[in-house]
């Protein structure tokens, strides 16, 4: 058994979402720029080329990358021999949400209540934590702080076995051909297909944050995510949809077994601030 | 492509030449507000109490900035996604708005009572906001504080730049812009 401090966990989230929120991933950067040489679009290259100034302003001032600082969202995957001394786990995890938020000059975006009294909580919290117990006496943490101009673009469809795999790309690439200009293209598109309901859309969030510079481990999957790709960024939409040809950076897949009578398909949408950061204890 | 100075508060008659997918760099004052502050705003129009700035000729900017480091007179401060704010814009074109600026699309009822008004507007590139906070040179909460991230703020600007996305007319660049680059899916 080994024995991890609260206090650890609060101060590895803490500066886990000052980096998230700052400096851009490099995977993210390089393909932004990439695609500033291929777009086709003179005024989507612009904007493109603005949003490199942008990344590069943000890591050198410490300031965040795009005012939507988020909810923050954190993947914790906790060694099964790993004891927790010293704090309450979740509020532990909300304690280095409201420090990093107000010393990190980040947006206060949550309200208490989501339909009657929205009070902003003035703090950022709380977090949505997703955990998992794992093998190991080490704690494995993904914070991802979430936009909701993308966030509100995604959607969740029960797709049945008989939709196969025209059925997932007709969702995915109407979706976002729905989404138009309104989740800040280029955007990363995160697909979770199979599970239930809910574990469907918990893979798409993952995915959203999975490197875009990796390739999915199973062939079949790997091709639909280029596929998908290619599809969507035939949409014409554009950077800032304005009209070009970087309308996708990305599309990340993620499956587990589902049911005989099932096929549920999630879609997650993160903007071109695709915000992410990753540590092990 | 050569970008068209526009002045704060708004020009009717310059508004007028605007085309959509014009480039422009905006300078002058404008005003801050999202959703919750909308609501408020829409609600002392219907109950006749004045709003919290004079609206007339005004461009509202629909931002929830981060708040100022050291150094800085604002934190962050791109644009939000502006379809949310639909409900409550035809409202305060008719008191007196003339511009809005955002990102994303807007319902039908907004650009008919643009075209009735001559307003036009605006846009922000989403999620540039470390370097549109750039051109911000003073930022003030006039109104709504408790909002905290939504309270109604007052920026100086200088040398925004920005694109119209939908002009007085109601051409929208996010009909024709994707149009020009879409390609046919050759593929049953």
């Amino acid at each position: 058994m080994r024995v991890i401090q609260a206090e650890t966990i609060k101060t590895t989230i803490y500066d886990l979402i000052l980096k998230a929120s700052y400096d851009i991933g490099q995977d993210v950067y390089n393909c932004v720029k990439n695609c500033a040489e291929c777009e086709k679009s003179p005024s989507g290259k612009v904007v493109l080329g603005q949003l490199i100034e942008n990344y590069d302003i943000a890591a050198r001032e410490r300031v965040a990358i795009c005012q939507d600082t988020g909810m923050c969202v954190i993947f914790i995957d906790v060694g099964q021999d790993v004891h927790i001394e010293g704090g309450d786990f979740t509020e532990t995890i909300n304690e280095a949400v409201r420090a990093a938020y107000s010393d990190g000059y980040l947006r206060k975006s949550v309200v208490r209540d989501p339909l009657y009294e929205r009070v902003n909580t003035k703090d950022n919290t709380p977090a949505i934590i997703h955990t998992r117990i794992v093998p190991g006496d080490k704690i494995d943490i993904l914070v991802t702080p979430k936009g909701f101009g993308s966030e509100n673009m995604s959607a969740i469809k029960m797709l049945v076995p008989a939709d196969g795999e025209a059925g997932v790309i007709k969702f995915v690439v109407d979706t976002v051909k729905n989404a138009g200009p309104n989740p800040c293209p280029p955007i990363i598109v995160g697909v979770g297909i199979g599970g239930t309901m809910e574990m469907a859309t918990i893979m798409a969030k993952r995915m959203t944050a999975r490197a875009i510079d990796t390739v999915n481990p199973n062939p079949k999957y790997a091709a639909l995510e280029d596929k998908l790709l290619e599809k969507i960024n035939k949409l014409g939409i554009g950077p800032a949809g304005i009209g070009g040809s970087t309308t996708a950076l990305k599309v990340n897949i993620e499956t587990y077994p589902t049911h005989i009578a099932g096929m549920p398909c999630a879609i997650n949408i993160v903007c071109h601030a695709a915000r992410h950061a990753h540590a092990v204890i | 492509m050569e970008n068209i100075r526009v002045n704060l508060p708004l020009d009717k008659e310059q508004l007028k030449t605007l085309r959509a997918g014009d480039t422009v760099l905006l300078s002058g004052v404008m005003y801050t507000s999202r959703d919750a502050a909308h609501k408020r705003l829409v609600a002392c129009l219907e109950e006749g109490r004045p709003l919290p700035f004079d609206i007339k000729n005004q461009l509202i900017y629909y931002v929830g900035p981060c708040p100022a480091s050291p150094g800085h007179a604002v934190g962050s401060a791109g644009p939000t996604t502006s379809y949310r704010m639909d409900a409550y814009t035809p409202q305060l074109l008719k008191a007196g708005l003339l511009g809005m600026m955002g990102k994303g699309k807007r319902n039908d009822k907004v650009v008919e009572a643009m075209k009735e008004t001559g307003a036009v507007y605006f846009g922000a590139v989403g999620g540039a906001a470390a370097l549109i906070s750039q051109r911000i040179l003073s930022a003030e909460v006039i109104a709504y504080e408790d909002l905290g991230a939504e309270a109604l703020h007052r920026f100086e600007v200088k040398d925004f730049p920005a694109v119209v996305l939908i002009d007085s007319e109601g051409n929208n660049v996010y009909v024709e812009g994707p149009k020009k680059y879409a390609e046919p899916d050759t593929e049953a």
